[in-house]
This record gives C-alpha cells, sequence and structure tokens, in this order.
C-alpha cells in the first residue's frame, strides 16, 4: 500500500508535532541532537510525559480490590487505557488486550499458552529469514521443548519475502503456526501481510503479527487482518519503555492457559486447588506496569490525534531524500530496497564500518544505530555482519536528512 | 572533532587501510578465533611460538577500522615477545583502553598508545579488545572467544 504523497505536510503542523518532544530540543556537543534512531525506540510527547508524571503524582496505587479512592482512580486509569488500546487497533473488546513487558513478551506468552500445549514432533513454526531475535527466539524454546521445527521463508536479494515459497511452505510442511513481522525493523520493508495471512487462513494455520516498527507506521485493524494474534511494543509507539500489548481472539485466549502465575490472575486460591481468571487479567500475573499503562494510553491517545497519513506520507519523503542523497555517495550500498518501505534506510560503506559511521555521526550529534538490529539470521543472509541504520519517524525534518546525508559523505571521504 | 581525531588518527587510519600481518598462518602452533556478536566482528588469530617466543603473529578476519588497526598494531609489538612478556603488553593496552595509567608508561607500548584515543569512546573498548583477547585464548588453548560470554 502506498500512501497518498499529494497531501504535503504543512512546515506549522510538522513544527507543533515536534515541538511535542522536549528532548529533541537538545544539542550533542555543539550540534543539535539528531535522533535517527527511532526503530530502536521512540522519543515521548509531553503528554506521555505528563500523564506518568500526573499518575505518580495524584493517583499511584494498587490496582483492583482496592476500596479507596486512589486505588479506584489507578484502576479506572489502567482499564480505561486498555479501552483506548483496543479502539486504536479496532479489537472489538477490551478483554482481547492483554497487557506484557513489550513484544517480546507477547510473543513468548503465545509460544508457551498458546503453541507449546499444540505443538507435536515434526510440527513447523513458519517464521520469515527477516525477523527479530524477538520472533525467532520464542520459537526455538517451544520448538526444542515440543519436537516441532522453525522454519523461514526466505526473503528476496532486496528483501522481500518470497511469496511463492512462503506458500509453498504452507501447502507443503506440517505448519502449525505462522508467524511473521509486518514492517521489518532492519530493512524497513513492509510486507503484504493481508496476502499473507490470507494464505495462512486458507491452510488453516494461526498467525501471530509482530507489529513492534507497524504499530508507528500504518493503521492497524486486527479485524480486518483477520489475525490470530498481534504484538507490539509501547517504546516504539511514542509509550513508555517496559509495556507492550498482546492482541487475541476471544476464541484462543478463552482456551489458553496462564502464561504465569501469581496474584490478580487468579479466581480462588487453595492448596487443593486453583481457578484462574477469564483474559486478559489471566494473563497479567502481579502488580502489572501501571504507569507504562497509562503512558501507553496517553500515547495512543496523543498518536490517534495527529494527522498520521499525512506524517506518514512526510516520513516517506524523508526516506526518499535519504535514500536518494546516499545514492550519490562512492560506495554507499542500501540493503533493502524493497518497494514497499517504512522508516529505515539500512546502508554500508564500502571503506567504513557501519560501528565507525556510528561514531562519526554521533561526533556530529546524529543518532543512527550500526550492528545487526537483533536480525542475525538476515545479516547471514546478505552475507554481511551488520548495517549502518537511519530510522525517521514523523517528527524529523528534512533538514536532518540532509545533515544526516551530508555527515555520512564526509565519513565516506575521510576512510577512502 | 578533537576526541574524533584522536580516536581515529593516522596511525589507526594506516593501519587500517594496509593492514600488517593480515593472512592465514597454515604453519601456526596456536590458534583462535574472537567474536563480537553485537557488531558481527570476526578476528582469526595465528601464533608461531617457538620455545616460548612468538616468532610470528597474524590475523584475519572483519572488522571496523579500530579493531583492525589494533590487531595490526598488535602482531608487530607481539613478533618476538616471550608469552608472559606479551601477556604484559596486553595488561598496559588494557590500561590504556580503560584510561588506567599504563603502569610501565606509554614507552613500553610505543606506537599502541595510538589506542589511546578509544577510552573516550566506551562503545568501542570491545573493538580494540577483540583482537588481543582471541590472542589471549589461542595462548590458553582457546578456539574461540567471544566478547559477550
Amino acid at each position: 500500500m502506498l500512501l497518498d504523497r499529494a497531501q504535503e505536510i504543512a512546515p506549522e503542523v510538522l513544527a507543533e508535532v515536534r515541538g511535542a518532544f522536549p528532548i529533541l530540543g537538545q544539542k550533542i556537543g555543539d550540534h543539535p541532537l539528531v535522533y535517527l534512531d527511532n526503530s530502536a525506540t521512540t522519543q515521548k510527547p509531553d503528554a506521555v510525559i505528563d500523564a506518568v508524571t500526573r499518575y505518580y503524582r495524584e493517583d499511584n496505587a494498587n490496582i483492583h480490590r482496592g476500596v479507596h479512592a486512589l486505588s479506584q482512580r489507578a484502576t479506572s486509569a489502567y482499564e480505561d487505557a486498555r479501552a483506548v488500546v483496543a479502539r486504536f487497533i479496532g479489537a472489538p473488546g477490551p478483554e482481547q488486550i492483554v497487557f506484557t513487558r513489550g513484544t517480546t513478551e507477547a510473543i513468548n506468552l503465545v509460544a508457551w499458552s498458546f503453541a507449546r500445549p499444540r505443538l507435536k514432533k515434526g510440527d513447523v513454526i513458519l517464521l520469515t529469514e527477516m525477523e527479530h531475535h524477538a520472533n525467532i527466539v520464542p520459537w526455538q524454546l517451544v520448538a526444542e521443548a515440543t519436537g516441532a521445527r522453525v522454519v523461514p521463508a526466505p526473503v528476496t536479494d532486496s528483501g522481500e519475502v518470497d511469496l511463492e515459497a512462503f506458500r509453498s511452505l504452507l501447502e507443503h510442511e506440517p505448519v502449525a503456526l505462522a508467524a511473521f513481522v509486518y514492517i521489518s525493523n532492519s530493512l524497513g520493508t513492509v510486507n503484504p501481510v493481508e496476502t499473507m495471512l490470507a494464505a495462512a487462513r486458507a491452510a488453516g494455520v494461526p498467525t501471530l503479527v509482530d507489529a513492534a516498527q507497524a504499530v508507528s507506521q500504518r493503521p492497524i485493524d486486527v479485524v480486518a487482518l483477520d489475525c490470530d494474534f498481534l504484538a507490539f511494543s509501547g517504546h516504539k509507539l511514542f509509550g513508555p519503555t517496559g509495556i507492550g500489548v498482546l492482541y487475541g481472539k476471544r476464541k484462543h485466549l478463552e482456551a489458553m492457559p496462564p502464561y504465569q502465575g501469581g496474584g490478580d490472575m487468579i479466581a480462588n486460591v487453595s492448596f487443593a486447588g486453583t481457578t484462574f481468571k477469564g483474559p486478559p487479567e489471566r494473563f497479567e500475573a502481579g502488580t502489572p506496569n501501571i504507569a507504562g499503562v497509562v503512558g501507553l494510553g496517553a500515547a495512543v491517545e496523543w498518536f490517534a490525534e495527529q494527522p498520521r497519513e499525512r506524517l506518514w506520507a512526510h516520513e516517506d519523503a524523508l526516506v526518499r531524500r535519504a535514500t536518494e542523497g546516499l545514492s550519490e555517495i562512492d560506495g554507499v550500498r542500501i540493503v533493502g530496497t524493497a518497494k514497499d518501505k517504512a522508516s529505515v534506510v539500512s546502508f554500508l560503506l564500502a571503506e567504513a564500518h557501519p560501528h565507525d559511521i556510528g561514531t562519526f555521526l554521533d561526533a556530529e550529534g546524529i543518532a543512527i544505530r550500526a550492528g545487526h538490529h537483533c536480525c542475525q539470521p538476515l545479516m547471514t543472509r546478505y552475507g554481511i555482519p551488520g548495517t549502518a541504520r537511519a530510522s525517521f519517524s514523523i517528527y524529523n525534518t528534512m533538514e536532518e536528512a540532509d545533515r544526516f546525508v551530508k555527515a555520512v559523505a564526509r565519513v565516506a571521504r575521510f576512510f577512502s | 572533532m578533537d576526541d574524533l581525531h584522536e580516536l581515529y588518527q593516522e596511525v589507526i587510519l594506516e593501519h587500517h587501510k594496509r593492514p600488517r600481518n593480515f593472512r592465514a598462518l597454515p604453519q601456526s602452533t596456536h590458534r583462535a578465533a574472537g567474536h563480537n556478536p553485537l557488531c558481527g566482528d570476526e578476528v582469526e588469530v595465528y601464533l608461531t611460538v617457538r620455545d616460548g617466543r612468538i616468532a610470528e603473529v597474524t590475523f584475519q578476519g572483519q572488522g571496523c577500522a579500530i579493531s583492525r588497526a589494533s590487531a595490526s598494531l598488535m602482531t608487530e609489538a607481539l613478533t618476538g615477545k616471550r608469552i608472559d612478556e606479551a601477556r604484559k603488553v596486553f595488561a598496559g593496552v588494557k590500561d590504556a583502553l580503560t584510561g588506567n595509567a599504563p603502569e610501565a608508561g606509554m614507552d613500553e607500548i610505543g606506537e599502541l598508545a595510538a589506542l589511546q584515543g578509544v577510552r573516550r569512546f566506551p562503545a568501542r573498548i570491545k573493538c580494540a579488545t577483540l583482537p588481543w583477547h582471541a590472542f589471549e585464548a589461542a595462548v590458553a588453548g582457546t578456539k574461540r572467544v567471544s566478547t559477550e560470554a
């Protein structure tokens, strides 16, 4: 899906969006900060910082079963945020939103509570070669426990999932579950998840979508996608770290055993046996990250009010500008040239290692990431140790994209 | 930019672009691979030790300017040294990298002093020590060493 690029964003709208992020106004040494590490984590707007601060200053208490005013306020804030998140991704009900520590824990929860009881020896867990370690390692662990196998669908040289191979694996292998990323954190590839989900459905295979990057880059509607599970993190959606979301279909969540045991997830406890609450509480053992949930709710509300389509078009323009600029530098190789891309420009310089590029850019106040981006199998697929990666967000500017390109050109000259 | 120029000073760049002893050593008596899984850097260090003395040191692999220059400088510094002397040189380099005053003084580590600029870049210290850890592993008879294990 290509976004409508006709609507250019007005400079004052962009300035207002950027102005909402206090951290961006600082200098690193003598240089204004240029934050291009948004795939790792996004910055937080005042709305989120203030909501978390206000929660601790005014409402802090443990949730559920509290008879006092603060506990009731904290409980309301917590459950209101669940409803906000549910609406944001089109979930039919708030009970389908399980709060986790992040995408990683959400995937682990599905691996252990959903997949493990169903997996038989020889079953296949279908992934793709472009998965983040968070969508590989949990499956390897349950595969080890059950005798199942993890099989990745290959990606092409340009960084797209080989759909024919993906379909063929669904058809010819005993696939018990398919889990794949919506938008690649290392290449920026936007996968045709609708097509992939339809193929899995046709094969009767349940699905999990890793939406860690996508949740800030594309509208998410879990009913339209018709995925069985979808996972994302708050901190890549302008919210706090340590809070994430697992969406699941009701029929699955209701049938799944608990992931962890503890307080708040039980209906009744005795030494003769314990009964559990229904979803989502069944999967939220212990005192949760209440402030994180409040912050995530504030982040979602803030983001939902922004002119998202136009901001995404602006982000696409930043990616194009940076890609074109880099392509004019001798020795640059862009890694990941899929037709549909979002946010990310991963690249290599012939003469300079990604870490040297990262150190040089940092000295000019430009934050990028260098390394394998938690995608070692993908780096192996391309025969490279890693890449330098600039990842843009809605608050970045054309001037920043240009400063980044000029700085890379200086690095290239320095090492040539 | 001053810190940056101290990090990437002439000696470092020169060794990065024209690394010394950059080859495999088929007749080596000791060898080990150093791996930094965080950046994917791999360095293989080869030694020929005769009568307790390092007759030859070479390396191969891929890495950033810092790790490659450090490996290249290391091969020059360790050639001809006894094993215990070589270990002492590494101790001196470690001190230089972490900002502790080198016990034996900078004179002792000679050209290796060029690596000192790394001390202002904590994220890069492992780049510089990787080949040295591979050297230590080779001497100890370990085949593989990782910065993260």
